[in-house]
């Protein structure tokens, strides 16, 4: 029988196997930042070991990083103390390190591809669980907690237990105006934030073959949101178009010897799936969350569920929890649900394709005048690239805030925070109770549902606004 | 890290589903650089209401807490389970945990009892009953224990079976991978050539 995808990666990083234990996995590189590592460099010390792998090892600071005034010290002492930390622990073991004001820097998931360092049959892990972003390359890659970053350093390998396989099968195209964020709520909604417990997925078909690179990282960044180990997504073309010419992807022979291997990274006709889930491309519309989960979603066009549309107790009961901390009514239709703040950015779409895609929409038009829109960049890159562009320029000129790059308003450690009440509609990952700030009220969205929404003040969709033809002849 | 073989403490219900690890800790308790000191910030938002069960001196002292489905969801933050740890926590059940808090639980010493979703119930019923009973974990046999009398409830969890041994021997795991820094060393020998390396 053949194997899958995942199965055939994860056998190529084997160390050790055997009966009752766990597998050692060698890993191929190890990212860190200045959250969840500096207890980790701790317990080297305490145990006198060194960092086994540094070469295979790269740190950015991120998530605590503020967006304005990057050149100044951080203001905030805690946050401040944690990123010196990641400075004095990248010396002291020899780890190579892109602090704030490097061109280098940013959200750590948006660097590692962005270098050319995220490639094809890898295994990478960080203590973050939108590391699996990085599937999207056909690499294992998987978010751990702090014992295990500590494990990594130590070892370059961690045990893992070998998981269950999926296949998600998206068949069909997308329609016009519905994005990879648009495929990756629907899914989780049709799942629950459960349903992929266990799994390793592999996303495949039409639609998904038919994405971007920034489009598949977008669908990998969130399968932990459903309870997914990781999800990744078989090579092709449109992923060595990609590496090709990063700073540090293979040159030469190398090259060649490596899209040889690269080919072989596919699922083989006659492997089997431990279970298989289809969807349909062709009838997905723009999709935003209303609750307080990313399993919580409904079509844009839809109006807010009640309690009583669920079956499961647990249903209703956290959708009447939801609702109430949401401040929605059940009934109401999601386009006519009112937003403070509209945040383009994160790890899931704070990417260059995203940002022109946004420039594209918001282009000649205007944000309303009781609505925040923040444009923050994933990477240092990303915003130097969007500035040669002239993206920066459409932005401001709409009324938008243009940022440094970092985690920003995702979860908002640094100053990006939401108020009290506050309600965004934000292109990140988790609408969870105050992730973006305590009592903030989260509708994840996709890019363009964010621009539109920025313009209309009210969830909406590009399709809402006025045709900028028509907006010129005023 | 310390042996684990059985525990016995106050039985804390939390009628949630979907418990994530920013309920656990939000993220602006994440910035200390210690692995001690996150009680404070142990389900942070939930502690403003007065009627959430923490705040009900009856559990002040809890040490087991009995959860709803998908405990654990979202960021890898093991500093959510050591919130739970420095607050006092020894054992969390469940009928389902996120893969990566599992994980972290089982590094850090607290243990994960994973149960069928009736007993769950049957414990919340049994704690309703006998607010501030206390609930046995028993690792070595697997199995959970409420009360006594008629009304006690007595059944199995699962754990993995690596994870059981490595918490009831107290084992560094760290310490056991380096027994195979051989096997290690020869798989390092025989990687490609054109990986990328970051220095």
């Amino acid at each position: 029988m053949g194997k899958t995808l995942s199965e055939k990666v994860w056998d190529e990083h084997v160390v050790r196997s055997a009966p009752g234990e766990p597998d050692l996995l060698f890993i191929d590189l190890h990212l860190l930042h200045e959250v969840t590592s500096p207890q980790a460099f701790d317990g080297l010390r305490l145990a006198n070991r060194p960092v086994r792998r540094p070469d295979l090892t790269l740190a950015t600071e991120d998530h605590n990083v503020p967006t304005l005034d990057w050149d100044k010290p951080i203001a905030d002492p805690v946050s401040r103390l944690q990123v010196e930390t990641l400075r004095k622990n990248a010396a002291d073991f020899g780890v190579r390190l892109h602090p704030l004001g490097d061109v280098e820097q940013g959200i750590v998931h948006v660097v590692g591809p962005q270098l050319g360092l995220t490639q094809p049959g890898m295994t990478i892990v960080c203590g973050d669980s939108h590391t699996s972003t990085h599937g999207a390359f056909g690499a294992i890659a998987f978010g751990i907690g702090t014992s295990e970053v500590e494990h990594v350093l130590a070892t370059q390998t961690l045990t893992q237990a070998r998981p269950k396989t999926m296949a998600v099968t998206v068949n069909g195209s997308l329609p016009d105006g519905v994005t990879a964020k648009d495929l990756v709520l629907t899914l989780i909604t049709h799942t629950g934030t459960g349903g992929g417990q266990g799994y390793i997925v592999e996303y495949r078909g039409q639609a998904i073959e038919e994405l971007s690179m920034e489009g598949r990282m977008t669908v990998c960044n969130m399968s932990i949101e459903w309870g997914a180990k990781a999800g990744l997504i078989a090579p092709d073309q449109t992923t060595f178009d990609y590496i090709e010419g990063k700073p540090e992807a293979p040159k030469g022979a190398d090259w060649d010897a490596a899209v040889a291997h690269w080919k072989t990274l596919r699922t083989d006709d006659d492997a089997v799936f431990d279970k298989e889930i289809e969807l349909d491309a062709s009838t997905m519309t723009p999709f935003v969350t209303w609750g307080t989960n990313p399993g919580q979603g409904a079509p844009l066009g839809a109006t807010i569920p009640s309690p009583d549309d669920f079956d499961e107790p647990n249903d209703k009961v956290a959708t009447e929890k939801a609702l109430q901390y949401m401040g929605l009514e059940a009934g109401t239709p999601l386009r006519d649900v009112k937003v403070d703040t509209v945040f383009v950015g994160s790890c899931t779409n704070g990417r260059i394709e995203d940002l022109r895609l946004a420039a594209s929409i918001l282009e000649g038009r205007t944000v309303a005048p009781d609505t925040r829109l923040l444009v923050v960049p994933g990477s240092v890159r990303v915003r130097l690239q969007a500035e040669a562009e002239g993206l920066d320029k459409i932005f401001i000129a709409s009324g938008a805030e243009w940022r440094g790059a970092g985690c920003s308003m995702c979860l908002g450690m640094n100053p990006d925070q939401l108020a009290p009440g506050e309600r965004s509609a934000s292109t990140s990952n988790r609408n969870f109770e105050g992730r973006q700030g305590k009592g903030g009220r989260t509708h994840l969205v996709s890019v363009p549902v964010a621009a539109a929404t920025a313009v209309r003040g009210t969830l909406s969709s590009p399709s809402d606004l006025t045709p900028i033809a028509d907006l010129q002849e005023v | 890290m310390d042996k684990f073989t059985t525990h016995t403490g106050i039985g804390v219900p939390l009628k949630r589903s979907n418990v994530d690890t920013d309920q656990i800790i939000p993220a602006v308790y994440l910035k200390r650089v210690t692995r001690t000191g996150f009680e404070d910030g142990l389900f942070a938002a939930w502690r403003n209401d007065p009627d959430f069960v923490l705040n009900d001196p009856t559990y002040a002292s809890g040490s087991v807490l009995v959860a709803g489905p998908d405990f654990g969801t979202g960021s890898s933050r093991e500093h959510a389970v050591w919130a739970l740890q420095n607050y006092g926590f020894k054992v969390v059940i469940s009928s389902r945990f996120a893969d990566i808090f599992r994980g972290n639980s089982g590094k850090a010493g607290l243990l994960a009892a994973q149960v069928d979703e009736k007993v769950v119930q049957r414990l919340w019923d049994w704690l309703e009953d006998h607010p501030g009973g206390e609930i046995t974990v028993h690792l070595e046999s697997r199995t959970v224990r409420a009360g006594a009398g008629e009304d006690a409830v007595e059944d199995s969890f699962d754990i993995d079976d690596y994870t059981r041994w490595r918490l009831l021997e107290g084992l560094d795991d760290i310490g056991i991978t380096l027994s195979h820094d051989d096997e290690i060393t020869a798989f390092e020998a025989g990687r490609p050539a054109w990986k990328p390396v970051t220095a």
